[in-house]
C-alpha cells in the first residue's frame, strides 16, 4: 500500500501516492486556492463595485472552481489513466446532479411563472 | 499474446491487454472498497441535488414569513466556511502521515480535524435555535422547510463524520495501521474532503446568493 507500483492500473480515490514533501504540498497548494476562491466569493457578494445582476452567476462559476481545486488537490481526482475510472464516475454523478438541477429550476420557473393564480385566490390561501 | 484473444472493448489503458477482470483477476480490496466508496459519495451528492433543486424552487416561497436576506449573518457562516475548509486540509494531513505509520500524529490530525467539525457544527445548530427561537422554524414556510432539510441534512453527515472521525480514532489506536484499517480511513477521507465540497455550494447558494442586496 505504501510503495507506488508502477504496474498499478487504478488508484483508490482521496488516495496520495507520492513522497511525502509533495503529498503535502499538494494539500497546502489546494488549502491556499480553496482560501482565495472562498475569501474571494465572500468579498464579491458583499461588494457594490461590481454589476449587481452578474454577481450571482460570478458566485457559481466561483463554487465551481473551487470544487475543482478540492477534488484536485484533496481527492486526488486526476486526468492520468490509472484514475479512468474514478473521473468516469465522477463525470456519470455530475451529468445527474446537473440534470437534477438546472431541469427542476427549468421546470418549475414556467410552472411559477404560468400557472401563478389570479391574486384575489391568492389571498384567500394567505389566510388559510 | 494468450491473452490478445480478449477482446479489445471498454477501458483499455494505453495499448495494455488488460481488460480489468483479465488473467490478472479484480483489482485489490484496497482499490475496489474506496471505489465502491466514491460511488455512494457521488450518489450522495445525487441526493443533495435533489434537496438544492427544492430549496432553489422554495428560495421566494416566504409566506409573509423573513425572508433569506433577514435572516442569515455572513460573519458566521464565513468561520464556519474556514472551520470546514481547514478541517479538510488537515485530514488530508492525517492521511499524509498514516501512510507512514506514524501514530501520534495521525491520530493528532484526525484529533484537529474533528475538533474543527465539531466548531462547524456547534456554530450551525447555535445559527438554527436562533431561528427556531425569532419564530422562523421549518414549520413557518416553505422556503423554510427547505432550508432547514438541506442545511440540516448536511449538518447530520458531519454528525455521522465526526462519529465515524471517533471510532476511526479508536481503531487506529488499539489496532494499528492494518490494511483493512487504512481502507476505512480512506473512505472516511473520502467522505470528509466530499462534505466540503457540498458545504461548498451550500455557502455559495444559500448563504451567498440568498443574501444578496
Amino acid at each position: 500500500m505504501t510503495e507506488h507500483d508502477p504496474e498499478k492500473l487504478n488508484v483508490a480515490p482521496g488516495q496520495p501516492h507520492d513522497s511525502m514533501l509533495t503529498e503535502t504540498i499538494s494539500y497546502v497548494v489546494g488549502l491556499g486556492f480553496a482560501l482565495v476562491l472562498t475569501g474571494v466569493s465572500f468579498w464579491v457578494a458583499s461588494t457594490s463595485v461590481l454589476w449587481g445582476p452578474g454577481v450571482a452567476v460570478g458566485l457559481v462559476v466561483l463554487a465551481i472552481a473551487q470544487m475543482g481545486v478540492h477534488l484536485v488537490f484533496f481527492l486526488h481526482i486526476t486526468s492520468g489513466p490509472d484514475n479512468t475510472n474514478n473521473v468516469l464516475a465522477l463525470a456519470f454523478g455530475v451529468l445527474i446532479v446537473f440534470l437534477v438541477m438546472i431541469g427542476t429550476i427549468w421546470i418549475m420557473g414556467h410552472m411559477d411563472a404560468n400557472m401563478m393564480p389570479d391574486p384575489a385566490i391568492m389571498n384567500l390561501q394567505m389566510q388559510h | 499474446m494468450s491473452s490478445a484473444e480478449a477482446p479489445a472493448i471498454g477501458l483499455t489503458h494505453g495499448g495494455s491487454e488488460d481488460t480489468g477482470l483479465g488473467h490478472r483477476g479484480p483489482e485489490s480490496k484496497s482499490i475496489v472498497v474506496p471505489y465502491g466508496f466514491w460511488l455512494f459519495v457521488l450518489s450522495d451528492m445525487v441526493l443533495f441535488s435533489a434537496l438544492f433543486a427544492t430549496y432553489a424552487s422554495l428560495a421566494h416561497a416566504t409566506d409573509g414569513g423573513p425572508a433569506s436576506n433577514e435572516l442569515f449573518d455572513r460573519n458566521l457562516v464565513a468561520i464556519e466556511t474556514m472551520a470546514l475548509l481547514l478541517s479538510s486540509f488537515t485530514c488530508g494531513l492525517a492521511m499524509i502521515v498514516a501512510k507512514r505509520g506514524n501514530m501520534i500524529w495521525t491520530l493528532g490530525w484526525l484529533l484537529v480535524t474533528g475538533l474543527l467539525g465539531a466548531v462547524f457544527l456547534g456554530i450551525e445548530l447555535y445559527e438554527f435555535a436562533k431561528m427556531v427561537g425569532e419564530g422562523a422554524g421549518p414549520q413557518r414556510s416553505a422556503f423554510l422547510s427547505s432550508f432547514f432539510t438541506l442545511v440540516g441534512c448536511h449538518g447530520a453527515h458531519v454528525t455521522a463524520g465526526l462519529l465515524w472521525i471517533g471510532t476511526m480514532m479508536a481503531q487506529i489506536w488499539t489496532k494499528g495501521f492494518r490494511e483493512h484499517i487504512m481502507r476505512r480511513l480512506l473512505c472516511l477521507s473520502v467522505f470528509w474532503h466530499a462534505l466540503d465540497i457540498i458545504w461548498v455550494a451550500i455557502f455559495t447558494i444559500v448563504y451567498l446568493i440568498g443574501t444578496l442586496p
